[in-house]
């Protein structure tokens, strides 16, 4: 895992010194509440409905277990003992005090860590594989090109004051579970006809109330150029993005008003004039950088280990939970465990201090100290022996972390809502749980298999609705909370957007069609093996919305 | 107003701003629209005293950088702090045309900017404020490394790394032999 040495070090330091001395010149008056917002944002400090908000970046969505305590000391100190997981990969605390917060800081820096950039209108934590080093599906470790990229970001003078907010994702594999298209740039990484391994740049993608799937740029980026190139995309970005509409100040809005074709002679023009400077990355640097990301001492592990056979074998709950919690290792005798925080009936994505502090001491035990996040609310233990599994699963279940749901229908994605947020116009905490209690019979479950439901509590869709294959987006009618549902879409590879499947329906209604659309997949479904999404790809729309809205 | 140079307090501008609808005075130093600029570039460059532009935000400076080096001060705006185009603007300016005479900032200049707007090449600063030399010099401290390189010529932090690896490198090799 990347260590900060001296200077990463000093300027977190320097960064929380700094907020420290904005913070007391706000509390004076010396600066205005206008003026102090885009500081404190740049803090990761949001005004929600009840008190401020603190997001702290978990770059890539790794953590050490020593950060992850610290994760948990700092929910116990400043908020009410509790953390909440997002899609960015980030944690936020939802009761944080203003006057606190440069103390919360300093804490998060004596673990290595920062709210740096996770707001704003700036460069945001850069996010990725949730599996990444570990998927045996890999082609390169993409967190070395994150940290690349995250030290490039980090106070970068010219791209702090942007249109609007800038995401980067990248995927080191082709089995995208870092949504690359749906970011504003999005790196995939491959390997070109000369077997060499590059990015495919994407850009323009993005969620929110104009989704669009990004489009690509280049197909094939050499390594040394990535900051280059994503410094000219940022530059065209910063002078030509709009600024006279907050709406349309994305820069998925520029590409689609100039055209994907103008946007890359624009970007291509400013690459050319600026490829051969101080920004090409030497291969030392490059090395540098990913010798700290190298893999743990494994084990040289060969055949079944008997003790996780003979678990599969007699314990029932262990079998269902190692099938759908866990992923194939690219290490021989090694498995990627993911921990569900999506137990039915609790807020997706939530932790207790005492939850973080036990998958610490599992990461610690069964994992070389490592965690991911990944940006569907769950957490990771990435490197866990095949014959720890079972001793991993009993210590898992005593925190009530070993819910056996991973990608299906109860494992949900949903934005705070209106419970927490000031933007939301509906709640999506309480209509996540309801549906995840239709859905807690295991056996019913499993048969369903992969679902992913997203819910968002209003357009600005941090809930990622539009790329469910059922999502979930609340309205507000006449001051009554109401559900729009779409249909159809996907993150990965072959990302879409859904379709609306028809009007608003209230929250009882909602919750009813969600099982109706379910039923309706069963019935129609070739086999079980025909997910949900690949049957709504082969016969349309016309039989789900049939079944909600003529029954009802 | 305090108008900042190179960290020092200027205490007139030499510069004097002429409106676009008024007659040019005979002599000294002029600061003139880039719109005025375009119509007067003869009686303008015709005048032998030192040419100031006021570049508007929006101004793509690809169609412009081939002329910077006929001004001796290029002044960008920040309408509001929070509209970051001319930190592009600046570094354009500095790094792709080689531009080297003031380039000052005006607008809404605010303290915690200060930092952005050094890194991106500004030398000159409109401060609206009376302690802006204290404001400038604490802006300046903020950080002790950059992650990147711009104009500026401070070392990003990954090249700092590479040098030390490559001492270190080369002192053990040197010790070796």
């Amino acid at each position: 895992m990347y260590q900060y040495d001296e200077i990463d070090q000093t300027m977190v330091e320097e960064r929380v010194a700094q907020f420290r001395d904005q913070v007391a010149r706000r509390l004076t008056g010396e600066i205005s509440e206008d003026e102090f917002k885009p500081l404190r944002l740049q803090n990761g400090l949001y005004l929600q409905l009840h008190a401020y908000m603190l997001r702290i970046a978990i770059p890539y969505g790794t953590l050490s277990s020593r950060q992850l305590r610290g994760l948990a000391q700092i929910g116990c100190t400043y908020d009410r003992g509790w953390g909440h997981f997002t899609t960015r990969q980030n944690l936020q605390y939802n009761w944080i005090k203003l006057e606190d917060a440069p103390a919360a800081l300093a804490d998060l820096a004596k673990v290595q860590m920062h709210a740096i950039q996770t707001s704003g209108n700036c460069i945001r934590n850069t996010t990725t594989d949730q599996f990444a080093g570990a998927a045996h599906d890999e082609i390169e470790d993409p967190r070395v090109w994150c940290e690349i990229i995250r030290q490039w970001s980090t106070f970068h003078p010219e791209f702090s004051f942007l249109p609007r907010k800038f995401k980067i994702a990248v995927t080191g594999s082709p089995n995208d579970r870092a949504a690359v298209r749906v970011h504003d740039i999005g790196l995939r990484m491959h390997k070109n006809d000369a077997g060499e391994i590059g990015f495919e740049v994407i850009v323009g993608g993005g969620l929110g109330r104009t989704p669009f799937i990004g489009k690509t740029i280049r197909d094939f980026l050499p390594k040394q150029d990535l900051l280059s190139y994503l410094e000219a995309i940022l530059r065209v970005y910063n002078q030509f993005g709009r600024r006279d509409n907050l709406f349309k100040a994305r820069i998925k809005i520029l590409v689609h008003e100039i055209g994907i074709e103008t946007m890359r002679e624009k970007v291509e023009a400013e690459f050319a004039a600026s490829k051969h400077g101080a920004l090409k990355l030497p291969q030392e640097a490059i090395d540098q950088i990913a010798v700290q990301f190298a893999p743990p001492a494994f084990e040289t592990l060969s055949g079944i280990s008997a003790e996780y056979a003979n678990a599969f074998r007699t314990d029932f709950e262990f079998g269902l939970w190692a099938r759908r919690n866990t992923f194939k290792h690219k290490q021989p005798g090694y498995s990627i465990v993911t921990i569900s925080l999506k137990k039915e009936g609790a807020p997706p994505g939530d932790a207790s201090a005492e939850q973080m502090n036990a998958v610490a001491d599992i990461a610690d035990r069964y994992s070389f100290g490592e965690i991911r996040v990944t940006h569907e609310q769950n957490l990771v233990l990435p490197h866990v022996k095949h014959s720890d599994l079972p001793a991993v699963f009993k210590a898992l279940k005593a925190w009530d972390l070993a819910t056996p749901n991973v990608g299906l229908a109860s494992d949900i994605i949903a934005c705070p809502g209106l419970d927490y947020c000031a933007l939301a116009n509906a709640r999506s905490i309480p209509i996540a749980q309801q549906i995840a209690l239709r859905f807690k019979n295991w056996e019913r479950a499993h048969d369903i298999g992969e679902l992913k439901i997203k819910i968002s509590g209003c357009i600005n869709a941090c809930g990622h609705h539009h790329v469910g294959h059922i999502g979930i987006l609340g309205v507000d009618k006449a001051g009554e909370e109401f559900y729009q549902i779409t249909l159809g879409g996907s993150a990965d590879d072959q990302a879409a957007l859904g379709d609306l499947i028809g009007p608003s329906l209230n929250t009882h209604d909602a919750v009813d069609a969600i099982d109706t659309l379910v039923e309706t997949y069963l019935r129609l479904r070739k086999s079980s093996d025909e997910r949900f999404l690949d049957t709504y790809r082969r016969i349309g729309i016309a039989p789900f919305k049939e079944a909600v809205y003529v029954s009802a | 107003m305090s108008l900042l140079k190179h960290g020092r307090l200027v205490g007139e501008d030499a510069f004097q701003p002429v409106a676009d609808d008024a007659a040019l005075p005979a002599s000294g130093a002029v600061l003139v629209t880039y719109a005025r600029w375009q119509v007067e570039r003869e009686q303008l460059t015709g005048r032998n005293a030192p040419l100031g532009i006021l570049l508007p935000n929006n101004l793509d400076v690809l169609d412009f950088g081939a002329e910077a080096e006929r001004f001796d001060l290029i002044v960008l705006q920040f309408p509001k702090f929070s509209d970051g185009r001319a930190y592009s603007q600046a570094r354009l300016l500095r790094e792709r045309f080689g531009y080297r005479g003031e380039l000052r900032a005006t607008g809404h200049v605010l303290q915690d900017q200060l930092w952005h707007m050094q890194r991106s090449g500004f030398d000159a600063f409109e401060i609206p404020r009376a302690d802006a030399v204290e404001a400038f010099a604490k802006a300046s401290r903020t950080f002790s490394h950059v992650y990147q390189p711009t104009g500026d010529g401070r070392v990003s932090v990954l090249k700092q790394r590479l040098a030390a690896h490559n001492n270190k490198n080369g002192r053990s090799q040197e010790a070796a032999e």
